[in-house]
């Protein structure tokens, strides 16, 4: 259960998508002009991320990795079938977007008109197929950990989208430069954001030392939290965040 | 008889400036900002897209008059995804260290969304060279802001250029460390990528006016 816990809080904040590995940047800065139809993809990229990521679990489980084939007999044990994850990760995410546009349309019109436009675009999301990835290389044990991190990645990608899409509804009344306005100070604020996000790094082990992470990401972990260090001002971003997020839940 | 007509070397050109796929047109970023603390990790990752880019506008340029419109999205996805696969098993066999520092974006080229725009935008509608020379310039854009983006964090984050202590030794205190200079920790975590291309397209937009958007 702890091991859940600690997963949702870890993909949501910590590794958020956008803000940690800018994954799904190309979406994040296109539909992020109106927070209605934020709030559309965010909620569609969540479902497909829940999907999704536990679907190619199975497949890494069970054809993909060293070894997976042994349920088929002990002389498939050498097989490993690794180098074809990326096509068939992607072709399952293209199939599986197809079907899930089929069924809601089918079952769900009233969901079909707020998701439907966007169901075709995130099949080339990079945060669905980086999902996927992320799962295959952080070794994802069970399929319940895979669901989980599916879902809270994607609840982590709808956190950043809405509230730059808020941030962005408001900074339409700012004196911005006039180069800088529109692409560039989206991109500077995402910036900010991110920094702000930096923070919850310290969530998961009180604060002072670095997160227990995997030893490939431990060394930036380390630059980082010492960068945090001498950062700890940068907190009232984070304040900023939240007061924005709360004007749009009214 | 030139290599290159006017037109073809347009194809070129254009996307290096004008029409850059990254500060322009907004494509592709999602695996071009994390894999830039480094210069070295920016080249590869740029050779990387250009040859995806490259040989798969030409590809599907050979393949436009036989694709079904329907299914067009998934045959695309499937020629990315083979030339990716390419693209990572010859990192993994000579390259694996920087294969481990590339992880998984990658793959993520596959869902570069420079990949499926230029297919979708040129490749369905022109023959095969000019679709090879598109592929060639929009890599190249792409490519020119990594690198610019991976010079500066660097050389400001660790004060170093493709692993050369260029600003002398932070430990020893040589070069510029012995008057007080010190790396810019900031520059090395990731938000910084995004503070430095939002500038990037500041200094753009600030030399031609006509990219200004009104919001």
């Amino acid at each position: 259960m702890l091991e859940h816990i600690e997963l949702f809080f870890k993909s949501i904040f910590i590794d958020n998508m956008v803000f940690a590995v800018f994954l799904g940047m190309c979406s994040y800065l296109a539909v992020s002009k109106k927070v209605s139809t934020a709030v559309g993809l965010g909620a569609a990229v969540i479902f497909v991320l829940a999907v999704t990521v536990p679907l190619n679990w199975l497949l890494d489980q069970y054809l993909l990795r060293d070894g997976a084939l042994v349920w088929l007999g002990p002389e498939y044990a050498d097989y490993n079938l690794s180098f074809l994850s990326f096509i068939l990760f992607i072709a399952t995410i293209a199939t599986m977007v197809q079907l899930v546009e089929i069924v809601v349309e089918k079952f769900s019109p009233s969901l079909y008109n707020s998701l439907g436009i966007f169901l075709p675009l995130i099949a080339v999301n990079c945060a669905i197929l980086g999902g996927s990835l992320f799962m295959q290389s952080r070794d994802i044990q069970t399929l319940g950990l895979a669901f989980n991190y599916g879902v809270s990645s994607g609840i982590g990608w709808f956190l950043a989208i809405l509230a730059i899409a808020a941030i962005r509804e408001k900074i339409r009344y700012s004196n911005v430069p006039p180069p800088l306005r529109g692409l560039g100070i989206t991109f500077i604020i995402t910036g900010l954001m991110g920094i702000g996000f930096q923070s919850f790094g310290g969530m998961l082990t009180g604060g002072d030392d670095a997160a227990p992470v995997e030893d490939e990401q431990r060394m930036d972990y380390d630059k980082i939290s010492e960068i945090e260090k001498k950062e700890l001002d940068k907190k009232d971003i984070d304040e900023k965040e939240i007061s924005y997020n709360d004007a749009i839940n009214e | 008889m030139a290599l290159l007509t006017k037109k073809d070397a347009k194809l070129i050109s254009d996307p290096l400036a004008d029409n850059n796929p990254i500060t322009i047109q907004v494509l592709g970023i999602c695996s071009a900002l994390a894999i830039t603390a480094e210069l070295k990790a920016s080249i590869v990752m740029a050779i990387a897209v250009m040859f995806v880019l490259g040989v798969g506008n030409v590809v599907i340029s050979l393949m436009r008059n036989i694709i079904p419109s329907k299914i067009r999205i998934i045959v695309q996805l499937i020629v990315v995804a083979t030339l990716v696969i390419v693209v990572d098993q010859v990192l993994k066999a000579f390259a694996y260290e920087l294969s481990k520092t590339l992880s998984v974006f990658v793959g993520l080229i596959i869902t570069n969304c420079i990949i499926m725009g230029r297919f979708e935008a040129f490749a369905l509608g022109n023959g095969p060279w000019r679709s090879f020379l598109d592929g060639i310039g929009n890599a190249l854009g792409y490519g020119v802001i990594l690198v610019i983006v991976g010079f500066f964090r660097e050389l400001l984050g660790s004060g170093t250029l493709l692993g050369f202590k260029v600003l002398g030794d932070p430990i020893a205190k040589t070069g510029l460390y012995s008057i007080g200079y010190e790396n810019n920790g900031f520059m090395i975590i990731p938000p910084a990528a995004l503070i430095v291309v939002g500038v990037i397209i500041w200094v753009q937009r600030s030399r031609n006016k006509a990219l200004i958007e009104d919001h």
